[in-house]
């Protein structure tokens, strides 16, 4: 725990985990997207959809998808601020299996055509977890650069990988793998101490056996 | 790595000869990677933060539910006509306290300290006393490096949140950051700020967290109030001389397993206490159509 997991975050109210939590997981994921949102169906689990609305929680998740943080004094009009900015959203309930009460699964769609499934909790605190992306398992806050890359599960992908990061004078500091089965889906999740370029980011969507990269880059301007 | 024990501080202060908020300042930038210009910068933005939440008050709003609002300012009236039994300090107090909670459950921006439920407690007694005394602005930086300090160790070895610990673990834990930070302000040592917090928690131990209708509302508001009073009457009688006789750190020990033993239906899922009052169902029916 930093001092300022203790006092702070600055935050628009009512509830850490409700609130600024939500607005944390709609913000990681229009930065994962990496462009404009143009649809967004949002399902609520749990207390996200119990005592949800009394939280804010609905247009929590809404102002962090349009980009907006969990201290924006405009986070209880982000109804409005999504017309305006031409954002489309629905709320369902859902029953996510085995999750923690404060969850959300996001199936958005970015202005490109780009489509990104999250599914993240809200574990107290303002803290929040990212635990699927695209159908594959993951497990990671958003406190670091995070880089997702999904790939088919074959032998040097991993080392391909790190060592462009190597080459790039980056760290990591955690890694993880996951697989649907032997020979399938496979999807490595890798937080950084240091930014990655979005050259870096292209030249590993080129290689042979990658599916997709996703990368969260906590730079302001991006 | 953050302190583990108020114990460890207080060696840590006098191999260092250094003040308790220094102390916790430079632990945590060895970890943090922060310079200590950033993280005293970071601290006053806080400090910043809280004062411009308690200037914003809006005396008019009410949350979504209508169950919070308005109530900061009726305070505010006694106050100024002096009509508090408190008096004019303790009346402030109470006053900011309940603000901060009013505006934090009708979605203003407030700074959690250590919770958004509890971030009444700290501005109230912090603000309050720097505005009536004359406290240079450093001081008050260094006061919230102490409040946070308790806080770590608590969350080391207890819980800050209500739904693991209760709200023993929320308005608790923030008395006793309050009472530590005050104590600070009042120019007391180690042994008194972490003896003021002790003092604060032990009186705030097996409090439950039982919000109406699962809101950051009822009691949590008004419970910011007893946060802040406690953080000074704990703060006084450290200064007087008083020490807890139960070891501060064992007193969060003793935090924890309340927090434990207490049943899941207080830790803020609003399946038992206020919230299944015959009145508590009812809000909750009425906000569910």
């Amino acid at each position: 725990m930093n001092v300022f997991d203790i006092i702070g975050p600055i935050m628009v109210g009512p509830s850490s985990s409700h609130t600024a939590g939500a607005v944390k997981i709609g913000y990681l994921s229009n930065k994962l997207m990496g462009e404009k949102i143009k649809t967004a169906r949002i399902y609520l689990h749990g207390s996200f959809l119990t005592t949800g609305k009394g939280h804010g929680t609905d247009k929590a998740i809404v102002a962090g998808l349009l980009g907006m943080k969990p201290d924006d004094d405009r986070i209880p009009e982000s109804f409005k601020w999504a017309q305006k900015e031409g954002m489309a959203f629905c709320f369902e309930g859902i029953e996510l299996r085995d999750a923690h009460p404060n969850s959300v699964k996001l199936n958005l769609t970015g202005v490109s055509g780009r489509e990104l499934e999250i599914l993240a909790s809200s574990v107290g605190g303002g803290n929040i977890k990212i635990f699927q992306i695209d159908g594959l398992d993951a497990n990671f806050g958003g406190d670091f650069p995070t880089l997702i890359v999904h790939n088919l599960d074959q032998p040097g992908l991993v080392t391909k990988v790190a060592a462009m990061l190597s080459q790039k004078s980056i760290n990591i500091a955690t890694m993880q793998l996951y697989r649907s089965k032997r020979g399938g889906d496979a999807v490595m999740v890798l937080e950084c101490d240091q930014e990655i370029s979005s050259e870096s980011i292209k030249w590993l969507e080129q290689l042979d056996g990658i599916r997709k990269v996703t990368y969260l880059s906590l730079e302001e301007s991006a | 790595m953050s302190f583990k024990s108020f114990n460890e501080i207080m060696d840590r202060i006098k191999t260092s000869n250094k003040p308790f908020w220094e102390v916790i300042l430079e632990e945590d930038i060895s970890e943090s990677q922060m310079t200590r210009d950033e993280a005293l910068t970071k601290m006053s933005r806080l400090h910043l933060a809280m004062k411009a939440a308690d200037d914003n008050y809006d005396k008019q709003l009410k949350s979504s539910s209508q169950l919070v609002g308005g109530d900061g300012e009726k305070i505010a009236l006694a106050v100024k006509n002096k009509a508090m039994l408190c008096g004019d300090f303790i009346g402030t107090v109470m006053e900011k306290a309940i603000k901060m909670g009013e505006s934090n459950a009708c979605m203003k921006r407030i700074v959690a300290a250590p919770t958004a439920g509890s971030c009444g407690v700290i501005p109230a007694v912090l603000l309050t006393y720097q505005e009536q005394n004359e406290i240079e602005e450093t001081k008050i930086i260094e006061a919230l490096f102490v409040a946070a300090g308790i806080g770590e160790v608590i969350a080391h070895r207890a819980f800050i949140a209500g739904a693991t610990g209760g709200c023993q673990a929320e308005i608790g834990s923030a008395s006793a950051m309050a009472a530590g930070a005050v104590v600070y302000l009042k120019n007391g040592d180690g042994d008194c700020i972490i003896h003021a917090a002790a003092l604060a928690l032990k009186s705030l131990l097996g409090l439950v967290c039982d919000p109406v209708a699962g809101l950051v509302e009822v009691p949590c508001v008004k419970r910011n109030v007893i946060g802040a009073v406690n953080a000074l009457t704990s703060a006084d009688m450290a200064l007087a001389g008083i020490r807890s006789q139960i070891p501060p750190d064992e007193v969060i020990d003793a935090m924890r397993l309340i927090g434990n033993a207490m049943p899941v239906s207080l830790k803020e899922t609003s399946e038992g206490g206020l919230a299944i009052t015959p009145t508590g169902l009812l809000i909750a029916k009425r906000l569910k159509n």
